[in-house]
């Protein structure tokens, strides 16, 4: 395996609640390899969205590290950002509604590559992501666009800087369900082509698998299990991601037996004060004495899997 | 111009833009206001003198037209003024957060705590030679902060958005980010501030021109009212001298209070939705 | 069985501006006693114009032009407010996608059952209408101890079943649900589904489902109804839906959604965007995004036409027969 590009190793972000903290993320090892698409996925709360602006340095770690090609990123962020960007979620608030298009675009190539043809690189990056016939395109504000239309202008303006890493924090979760698999298209595409690494950050598992090579599932600020999708879809290791995914919605489910209860499923604890032990073992129906008390350490696996769960590491 | 779909917004724009084009071509339609008509003195509105005359014999209607002249000055100029240290502290406070904002915001504090008149008094009696320029800079380097707490909420909120962390992800260094991201979205802040600003101006200079702190040789529509008063105009029946500067600045008021509330209705959706217009063609359409 | 509700030509239009946007557009279908409808469909198709006209909370500017809703025989669009205040809660009831904001924050979340049942039932006791909403509480699951809690005191997902419980106060025989699964995560999906599917058992009420993750309603409804600009394209059960969708915008939606266990392979979705009610497409609203068009599709306007227990509307089933 090649080395990687942008490595979390032991991160974790509490914030300050008045007299509490909130344990947002804890101690999360996450590594992103050139043309590879790592999932992150969890429900809300999980803290995948926080990592992902750890990863963006929109505020320090409180502890832990971040490492680009290698080395512990510090100081200002802006030589970073010419390696990592963010695509938000929203592609309503993330262009400014007063500048078009073009202003967009110009800006971010003018910042990275003063010397370049500035109409010509525009023009390329539009079409890159399909925004075609560009004249159609370039002079609309944002309002004047779609959803999809509007994120693939986000996405054009984060590859302007021609970055090695492209951090997706669910960015089609709020696009209209047909124009969803196109922007996975695209972001596939991307990585193919431009060899970037890609974090995808989603709570639908099935767009997950749709999109990335591995999977990284999170649970109230902790990892829990990870390893290439097909195998954690198949034959989830942890409790909690059987959980999830008997919970997506699945046309072609087979009825078979249930490990949990569907009409108590319980819910995430707060992150205020969460459950000793394994955050999970207050819903697990497999929980056992040691749960309760002591956080499950990460287990290897053949295949490059890994878990925190006892369960495994009894085996 | 979506704002000037509401008729608030256009019967108070005219309003102001009636009274900024009197303070314009006051001098060209006037008359002297300070010439002495001693055939005529104290007497009711006339023929001949429109608005009545002063003790002095001067004409009240030339009066009221240079006062236009003076009260506009010192409040454009005292709104200008405010409302430019606003945006220069509060932006930068809401935007940098830190320690610019804890320096910059206990100044606005201050400021917001200060005994404002008084301390105008004191400065306004110690500066001498108080002409229009000086009481407009007076009343303006008192009166910023309440706008600048507004502002520093605004460009707090504005520089978490999505947009501004995307550009500022791209490399846009902060100067373009505060210019071209966010004070394009406080126009309308900027505006109604800048207009409270202009009010509270003309108010603050009739204040204290009635207080006797303006240099008396100038004419605004509160040294008109301080003459009046002097001279006990009101116990002597003489309406017509401090009624006609009165009622413009009540007039300048109201059309800064209609333009707040209209355009409080264009940009509020909740407002809009129950829209007189609105309802009563839908039922045009249910009856039809 | 007999129909609960019978809406026939459903048309509704805005008149915000010079022209009248047609967000629903001659909108017909039946629901059985007991029976899940789902509609499906994404931003401007009309779903959610839909909803407001089905349950009268529609306000200005959108109004209703043309159709009936009949309810039991009584048509709703003639109905004065006195007679649908009368009707709503013990017949209609209605869950929307922000419900778990619409409990007052201010009163207990058992009092709110309590005036809701009072008000309906005057012979009922405080006691026992105390009483009765615990009940109803545990029905989704929230334990009687948590009737006096205030709603900041519960979760998410659990003001969101609160209010799914506060629907069924009444007995309602029609429940319309508007995404009310959308604001919650997965699990709890998972959760309130389970629940509503088994209160439907027990209760028999029928229930409207409106949301835009029709993977959700192949699982959940008896049949499916999918709006595309603000027209009802297709209807049918969810296994002909599923297995043989015959308009090209159904069979496209359901191939958006990526599988969870069958071998993946690439999709495409549909390619274009929605349409813009305001500037409707002629002829077929999908006709500009449909791959299968042909000469006369930007002309015409398909009929919903039944083809054995499914109805489309697409000129590739001209006279309500099977091509495929």
């Amino acid at each position: 395996m090649s080395q990687p590009v942008l490595e979390a190793r032991g991160v974790s972000k509490l914030f300050p609640a008045g007299r509490s903290t909130v344990r947002a993320v804890e101690d999360a090892t996450l590594a992103l390899q050139p043309g590879r698409i790592v999932a992150l996925v969890g429900e809300s709360g999980s803290g995948k969205t926080t990592l992902a602006r750890l990863l963006a340095r929109f505020y320090p770690p409180t502890s832990g590290e971040i490492r680009l090609h290698g080395e512990v990123v510090k100081g200002k962020p802006r030589a970073y950002y010419s390696d990592v960007q963010l695509i938000f979620q929203d592609p309503f608030g993330s262009l400014n509604p007063l500048h078009r298009v073009r202003y967009n675009l110009e800006r971010a190539v003018k910042l990275h590559h003063p010397k370049a043809d500035v109409d010509q690189r525009v023009a390329e990056l539009l079409e890159r992501v399909s925004l075609t016939p560009v004249e159609q395109f370039i002079d609309k504000f944002p309002h004047e666009l779609s959803g999809g239309q509007r994120q693939r202008v986000v996405i054009a303006r984060a590859l302007a800087v021609e970055p090695k890493v492209l951090l997706g924090d669910e960015p089609i979760s709020m696009l209209d369900v047909s124009i969803r698999l196109e922007m996975l298209n695209l972001l596939d595409r991307l990585r193919t082509e431009d060899g970037l690494a890609l974090l995808y950050i989603t709570h639908d598992i099935a767009s997950a698998r749709y999109l990335c090579d591995d999977i990284v599932v999170m649970y109230a600020g902790r990892m829990i299990e990870g390893g290439p999708k097909e195998d954690v879809i198949a034959d989830p290791l942890h409790p909690y991601t059987q959980l999830l995914i008997d919970s997506s919605p699945d046309p072609e489910r087979s009825d078979r037996p249930d490990l949990f209860d569907a009409e108590d499923l319980g819910e995430p604890p707060s992150l205020i004060d969460p459950p000793a032990g394994c955050r999970f073992h207050p819903r697990c129906p497999l929980a056992m004495d040691v749960c309760r008390t002591e956080a499950p350490p990460r287990t290897e696996l053949p295949g490059g899997r890994w878990t925190h769960c006892w369960l495994q590491e009894k085996r | 111009m979506i704002m000037l779909r509401s008729w608030k917004v256009r019967i108070g724009l005219s309003i102001l833009g009636f009274f900024i084009l009197l303070a314009v071509l006051g001098p060209l339609i006037g008359g002297d206001p300070r010439a002495n008509d001693i055939s005529s003195i104290s007497q009711p509105p006339s023929a001949h003198h429109l608005f009545g005359t002063t003790q002095f014999g001067q004409d009240v209607l030339a009066q009221t037209i240079a006062g236009a002249r003076g009260s506009m000055l010192v409040g454009i100029l005292a709104a200008a003024i405010g409302t430019l240290i606003a945006i220069l502290v509060g932006v930068p406070a809401g935007y940098f957060g830190g320690a610019v904002d804890n320096g910059l915001n206990f100044l606005t504090n201050l400021f917001l705590v200060m005994p404002v008149l008084p301390l105008i008094l004191i400065v306004a009696g110690y500066v001498q030679g108080t002409g229009p320029f000086v009481i407009a800079l007076i009343i303006g380097l008192f009166g910023w902060s309440g706008g600048a707490r507004t502002l520093r909420a605004q460009s707090l909120s504005l520089s978490s958005r999505d947009f501004v962390l995307a550009m500022r992800m791209v490399g846009e260094p902060h100067r373009r980010l505060i210019f071209f991201e966010i004070l394009p979205h406080l126009t309308g802040w900027i505006s109604a501030m800048f207009l409270h600003g202009m009010i509270g101006g003309v108010m603050a200079e009739a204040g204290l021109a009635f207080l006797g702190i303006t240099d008396s040789g100038s004419i605004s529509w509160g040294t008109m009212i301080q003459a009046a008063q002097q001279q006990s105009a009101v116990l002597r029946g003489l309406w017509w001298w401090f009624v006609p500067p009165g009622l413009c600045i009540a007039l300048i008021g109201t059309a800064a209070t209609l333009v707040n509330f209209g355009v409080d209705e264009v940009s509020n959706p909740k407002l809009r939705q129950a829209r007189r217009s609105v309802i009563v063609r839908t039922r045009k359409v249910v009856s039809a | 069985m007999s129909a609960v509700l019978v809406v026939e030509g459903l048309t509704v239009d805005y008149v915000t501006g010079a022209e009248p946007v047609r967000a629903c557009d001659d909108v017909s279908f039946e629901l059985r006693r007991g029976e899940i409808l789902g509609v499906a469909g994404e931003s401007g198709s009309g779903k959610s114009t839909l909803i407001t006209a089905l349950t009268r909370l529609q306000r200005p500017p959108a109004v209703t032009t043309a159709g009936r809703i009949e309810f039991h025989g009584t048509d709703l669009v003639a109905l004065g407010p006195d007679d649908l205040r009368k009707l709503r809660w013990t017949s209609l009831a209605i869950v929307l996608q922000s419900a778990m904001d619409a409990l007052n924050p201010v009163m207990r979340v058992g009092a709110q059952f309590v005036d809701v049942l009072r008000a309906h039932d005057k012979t009922l006791s405080r006691k026992d209408a105390w009483t009765r909403a615990a009940e109803l509480l545990g029905m989704v699951g929230i334990s009687a101890d948590r009737v006096r809690s205030y709603p900041h005191e519960l979760s998410g997902g659990m003001r969101q079943r609160a209010s799914i419980a506060l629907a069924l106060a009444c007995g309602p025989e029609l429940v319309v649900m508007d995404e009310p699964t959308t604001a919650v995560d997965v699990v709890m999906q998972r959760q309130i589904l389970a629940q509503v599917l088994r209160l439907r058992r027990e209760l028999g009420f029928a229930v409207v489902f409106v949301t835009h993750d029709l993977s959700l309603l192949l699982e959940l409804a008896d049949r499916i109804a999918i709006m595309y600009g603000g027209r009802i394209v297709e209807i049918g059960t969810a296994e002909s839906l599923y297995g043989k969708p015959r308009h090209p915008y159904t069979r496209g939606l359901r191939d958006s959604f990526p599988p969870l266990r069958s071998p993946l392979r690439k999709l495409n979705g549909i390619p274009g965007s929605p349409p813009d009610l305001r500037n409707p497409p002629p002829g077929c609203p999908f006709h500009p995004r449909c791959a299968d068009r042909f000469d006369g599709c930007d002309e015409q306007r398909p009929e919903l036409l039944t083809i054995e227990d499914h109805a489309v509307a697409c000129r590739l089933y001209p006279s309500g027969e099977d091509q495929s």
